[in-house]
């Protein structure tokens, strides 16, 4: 039986997962439940969606370090226009949808690095929400709050939520002729050129994509929390790369995987949880967290050594 | 027969002892705090402050247990999924000081759903299920103008020191010192930078505007800024205004050398830290079954000319001038509510 590069790609992050999972549910029994599972991953759902739209820039060799100030900026236009008119605020992420387009077109053009330019647009993103929301408020639509704590029988929303977006990204980026396109250009864009396909164009939409992604994202995160602020998601920028990483993607490549990049959200997720019940004091939380990344990220170097030694022989 | 006196002997212990721990319905329950912040000398006091008062209270079987809890950077979704977890964690009150007044209300409205009672503090939720024990902060810099203008007549110009960008208290004092200058037009306020709440931010952010800056009578600020702006006006070779103090200890300190050395006056006035403990005492009467309003007011703490060497002889090295409160001052806070 021969197992396929991508499979063993998701096997570490499922695996890393199921074990957190054990371990948390052997020290809080109490998550084992409907609620439990539900609390345990809820807010995991707005850090999923960034990590797909992080994952869809990483996709095309770049980095949006500007990640968790727009998921801010779209937490805030939900709180306040989309809730208000919105019309208004449907506009408002459509323009923003776009700009991530021109951002994209930008790079491409002017050969700029990706990770200057979003780290300009971090401070613009941060800026507006800021002017937006100049003190913590507004107010979550009635519609996001209702998706975000609507319980759907048997399976917690959390749960329904994750495997939704999993599934959806994976359909779109690894089983269509548009998503082969978008990894074709991080794994080699003189060969998509050659065939004759617009890489401006490609990269547009990709950059798009990754927007959209991120503005639901942002209504996601106001469904949990009721209101936003203008700092609310800055977490996101580095959660997002890491949970992208996490999941089996690569920095360069085009080498992503959707379903990992969920899986691996929802590690990172619980790894928190995970070392709050083992009542690890703070000081040393962000360092065990970083020890958690480390040792996943060091089985799979350990699993692509063993993989290569496989084709070599 | 010796087992027999040991028997007799924990019988009576029993008898003596067991009333006074029955006094409380409270000992079975558990108190966790959730705190959003622990980088700067005010939040470690609170912490220290914390600490020690409900040791003594677990020692005394007063409640089962009361653990802290800090997130490691400061953001409402992390503190939210803390939150999540201290309910499943079992706790049955969850003292909160809050990241944010608005974004954790989904989390602090899933506590509630389980039957856990929240009370926020300092940083308080607008969550309308939860307590809240809130400093008048719009009354802290007003108050600030106030005395300015009670010591300089003739008014002048201010610099104004603010604090973390976004926060709802570094909103609200703003806003007092606003309408302090509204009410005393005297004053003008000449230039404002952010100081986060940090000695060495403030230094650097007022070194940067001094020079484009008249000369400026008085400096307003949040607490934790007047020694860096010291030292910046220092630096520069600029006469020293009144400045505000924030009642850090380094401030204190600088402020009774200047005394000494020519006579300085000013004032300081900030919220002690030791109100994390009375909102402990809330939680713990809440619990106990008393009717507690939503809404309870702490007084802020304000050090003046004649008290600032008492109050500087309190205060710990690194540290600030703290309050820590008692049972009796919560039940004196809950009934000046009603």
């Amino acid at each position: 039986m021969r197992i396929s590069t991508s499979t063993i790609r998701l096997v570490i992050p499922a695996a890393s997962l199921a074990l957190l999972l054990a371990a948390v549910f052997y020290m809080q029994p109490r998550a084992m439940s409907y609620t439990g599972l539900n609390l345990l991953f809820n807010l995991a759902v707005p850090i999923a969606l960034a990590t797909v739209a992080q994952m869809l820039i990483m996709a095309v060799n770049d980095l949006d370090l500007s990640m968790g100030a727009f998921v801010s900026f779209c937490a805030c236009v939900t709180a306040t226009f989309l809730q208000a008119s919105p019309a208004i605020g449907v506009l408002i992420f459509l323009g923003a949808i776009a700009a991530y387009a021109v951002i994209g077109i930008v790079i491409h053009v002017r050969e700029l690095p990706s990770i200057v330019v979003t780290l300009g647009m971090s401070f613009v993103w941060g800026g507006l929400a800021v002017l937006m929301l100049p003190s913590p408020g507004g107010e979550a639509p009635g519609w996001a709050r209702w998706l975000m704590t609507s319980r759907p029988p048997f399976v917690p929303m959390a749960i329904v939520a994750s495997i939704v977006i999993a599934l959806v990204t994976h359909f779109a980026i690894m089983r269509s002729s548009a998503g082969v396109l978008i990894r074709g250009v991080g794994g080699n864009v003189r060969s998509v050129e050659r065939a004759g396909w617009s890489v401006i164009r490609i990269r547009a939409g990709t950059y798009a994509l990754a927007g959209f992604f991120a503005v639901l994202s942002g209504i996601a995160l106001v469904g949990l929390t009721t209101s936003a602020d203008a700092n609310i998601a800055l977490r996101y920028t580095l959660l997002s790369i890491a949970g992208v990483i996490l999941g089996g993607g690569e920095f360069v490549g085009g080498k992503v995987s959707p379903i990992g990049a969920v899986i691996g959200a929802l590690t990172l997720t619980l790894a928190g949880s995970f070392l709050s019940f083992l009542r690890i004091s703070p000081d040393w939380q962000i360092g065990a967290q970083g020890a958690i990344l480390i040792v996943v990220l060091g089985l799979r170097l350990l699993l692509n050594r063993l993989e290569k030694r496989e084709k070599s022989r | 027969m010796i087992i027999r006196k040991m028997l007799f002997a924990s019988v009576a212990i029993a008898c003596v002892a067991g009333p006074v721990s029955a006094l409380a319905d409270t000992s079975g329950k558990k108190i966790a705090l959730s705190n959003n912040y622990a980088g700067n000398s005010w939040r470690q006091a609170m912490l220290t402050s914390w600490d020690k008062i409900t040791k003594e209270a677990v020692s005394k079987k007063i409640v089962a247990a009361a653990d802290p809890f800090t997130t490691a950077e400061n953001q409402a979704t992390e503190q939210a999924a803390q939150i999540q977890n201290m309910i499943l964690q079992g706790y049955d009150a969850i003292v909160i000081n809050a990241a944010s007044p608005t974004a954790l209300n989904g989390a602090v409205k899933e506590a509630c759903n389980a039957g856990i009672t929240v009370v926020s503090f300092d940083g308080i939720v607008t969550e309308p299920c939860a307590w809240r024990i809130a400093v008048d902060f719009k009354a802290m810099g007003e108050s600030q103008v106030e005395y300015l203008a009670k010591k300089l007549p003739k008014g002048g110009n201010l610099l104004e020191i603010r604090g973390l960008a976004g926060v709802s208290v570094d909103d609200e004092i703003h806003a007092g010192i606003q309408a302090g200058v509204r009410k005393n037009p005297q004053f003008k306020i000449v230039g404002a930078v952010n100081g986060d709440w940090a000695q060495d931010v403030a230094q650097r952010a007022v070194a940067g505007i001094l020079p484009s800056l008249p000369e400026i009578t008085a400096v307003v600020t949040q607490g934790g800024d007047g020694y860096g702006a010291a030292q910046a006006f220092a630096a520069a070779n600029r006469p020293t205004p009144t400045i505000v103090m924030g009642n850090r200890e380094d401030e204190l300190v600088w402020w009774k050398q200047q005394k000494d050395k020519n006579g300085y006056e000013t004032m300081s006035v900030s919220i002690a830290p030791g109100v994390s403990t009375l909102a402990f005492w809330v939680a713990q009467q809440i619990l106990d079954g008393k009717q507690v309003k939503k809404d309870l007011v702490v007084p802020f703490l304000r050090i003046d000319q004649g008290n600032l060497e008492t109050n500087l002889a309190g205060t710990q090295k690194g540290g600030v001038a703290n309050v820590e409160y008692s049972l009796e001052d919560a039940q004196k806070v809950i009934s000046a509510a009603k």
